[in-house]
């Protein structure tokens, strides 16, 4: 349950399939063009329901709330060996097998 | 009550954007397919000076150019004797908002301010959305970014989630979209509901902005070295990088040769939803590229100021694998991280330094900033789980979507020519389009200059394609 006030993520249809424009990739005909924004909720609502925010820059947005406190999670990855190989081949290249 | 579905608001396009540009690119027009671009970009009434006295408001500018020494060294040890280039780099994420686009934006966003905009709105994806609401929030003036996010299973690229992190980091509102051109659409609703300026990528000011690159590059070098560079690589997506650091270059009377640069991303369809999230660069690559310098308008402002056929002497691809390897080598080799698609004009002249001799001078006009998300190892790792096969090998091979191949030696990153011929062609058969047998004077000046040729370059072409158009 998400509180008025909070700042929650909504999401919205665009355009329907049926809707989009007709020079498109087939793979993308068949989806609909979808929208996400982020803002201060209104009134007290639970994920699923439609509701209206007021985004930081003043507007005011309506759609289905799908993230009730948003935030992110991208970061550096796992590992990825290659890198350290590369790394490794051009400095032995350059200043021998000791720089390794 | 407007019309506000699809096709009622791209019929009120060219109204909408007068208001958010507050240009009339009517008055620009000329011939039957012909405009003025000198006009236009003086229309902006900024000459260089002005330009570097409102980016110095901003902070922007008057960035480190550094000489890649290691980098070069590496380079001469793949090139025939005497042959191997000074490389150096113009460390563009020194701006206060990681890149080069920091120029693009500050004039647009003082042209907003200086006219009584009350907020600012840009459609991209990339470092330019971050170079908005940095200045925005300078200026204190409102932000929106509209981005192409996310496939239809709701998979964001990790590179464009940190842009989307950074923008509203820098207080802007971020408004998410999946794959489609019809992103179009709904920066226009904004548009018109907010009354913002648009702060296109492509308008006069956005790429008068960049013209202090260039200007910057020869100051710079005739202060180090006492010398012009001899060749400059732009990394090149929607022309605009490429033509105001050229247009910098001719200001300060440097004639060294400018050199565009890609990833190439042959095969892939940059509308499909199913291979967004399986390309590893979404700037800088031919999927923009290639269309936008034979086809400048396909902008989001009628007229583009970006018009890269017109300065670029040469145009080549490189491989994702080879630009991932050659950011590796930055960090390994000079110690400067930076992220990967502000490199890959760095991978293509890594190739054209080993043409070049030992005491000539090449430059690469930009680096950007790295962080979780934009930078080699999450960008990697994302590519591995989207089923891309990385592997060490020739990059020749590589098979964007499929495959990305790091060299399995330095001396295998290579540069493929871009048929330049077939470019000017195709510029000259989009410009005409169905006036082929209506141009007038005008309009051959305008083709001349468009493709950078001489009128009889311009009327063979010409000749060509009327001959196709009778049959």
């Amino acid at each position: 349950m998400a509180k008025k006030g909070d700042w929650v993520m909504i999401h919205n249809i665009v355009l329907k399939p049926e809707e989009r424009s007709a020079n498109l990739p087939e793979d993308t005909k068949k989806v609909p063009l979808e929208m996400w924004v982020k803002g201060y909720l209104q009134s007290d609502a639970k994920l699923g329901d439609t509701v209206t925010v007021i985004t930081r820059t003043g507007r005011t947005a309506v759609g289905e709330l799908v993230d009730e406190a948003p935030h992110y999670e991208h970061s550096f990855g796992s590992l990825v060996p290659e890198v350290l190989k590369i790394g490794d081949t051009v400095r032995k290249i350059l200043f021998g097998g000791e720089a390794k | 009550m407007k019309d506000m579905s699809y096709n009622g608001v791209m019929s009120r396009k060219n109204e909408i954007m007068r208001t958010a540009v507050g240009m009339d690119y009517s008055l620009f027009e000329r011939g039957k397919i012909a405009f003025d671009y000198e006009a236009m970009m003086a229309a902006t009434g900024y000459d260089i000076d002005e330009l570097v006295r409102i980016q110095g408001l901003f902070s922007v500018g008057h960035t480190p150019i550094i000489e890649l020494k290691n980098l070069t060294a590496l380079a001469r040890r793949c090139a025939p004797a005497g042959k191997g280039a000074r490389i150096f780099v113009k460390d563009e994420a020194t701006n206060p908002s990681g890149s080069f686009k920091a120029r693009r934006s500050a004039t647009s966003v003082y042209q907003a301010k200086t006219h009584g905009y009350k907020g600012i709105i840009a459609a991209t994806s990339g470092n330019y959305g971050a170079a908005v609401a940095s200045h925005a929030a300078m200026a204190g003036l409102k932000c929106i970014v509209v981005q192409e996010c996310y496939d239809s299973k709701g998979i964001g690229q990790p590179e464009i989630i940190e842009k989307a992190r950074k923008c509203e980091a820098l207080g802007a509102e971020v408004v998410q979209l999946t794959v489609g051109p019809e992103l179009f659409y709904t920066f226009l609703k904004l548009l018109e509901e907010t009354g913002y300026f648009n702060a296109s990528l492509y308008t006069p000011f956005g790429i008068a902005g960049i013209e202090t690159l260039g200007y910057e590059i020869v100051h710079q070098f005739r202060a180090k070295l006492g010398k012009d560079p001899d060749v400059v690589v732009c990394t090149n997506a929607g022309g605009g990088n490429l033509t105001g650091t050229a247009r910098g270059l001719r200001k300060a009377g440097c004639s060294a040769k400018v050199v565009g640069a890609s990833v190439s991303l042959a095969g892939l369809h940059m509308a499909s939803d199913t291979q967004f999230n399986k390309k590893s660069f979404t700037t800088g690559h031919t999927g923009f590229g290639v269309p936008f310098t034979t086809n400048p308008d396909r902008s989001d402002v009628p007229r583009s100021a970006g018009r890269p056929l017109r300065y670029m002497d040469r145009y080549v691809t490189v491989t994702q694998g080879s630009v991932f390897y050659i950011t590796e080598c930055l960090a390994s080799l000079e110690g400067l991280e930076k992220g990967p698609a502000g490199n890959t004009a760095l991978a293509a002249a890594f190739k054209l330094a080993q043409e070049m001799d030992e005491d000539q001078i090449i430059v690469v006009q930009e680096t950007e900033y790295t962080g979780a998300g934009k930078h080699i190892n999450p960008q990697l790792w994302f590519a591995r789980q989207n089923g891309i096969d990385i592997h060490f090998g020739d990059p020749k091979d590589e098979v964007p979507g499929k495959s990305i191949i790091l060299p399995e030696h330095p001396s295998l990153i290579d540069v493929t020519d871009v048929d330049m011929d077939h470019l000017r062609h195709s510029r000259i058969k989009n410009a005409v389009g169905d006036k082929i047998f209506e141009l007038t004077d005008t309009d051959i000046e305008y083709l001349v200059a468009e493709t950078n040729t001489d009128e009889a370059y311009v009327n063979a072409v010409l000749e060509e394609l009327k001959k196709g158009a009778k049959a």
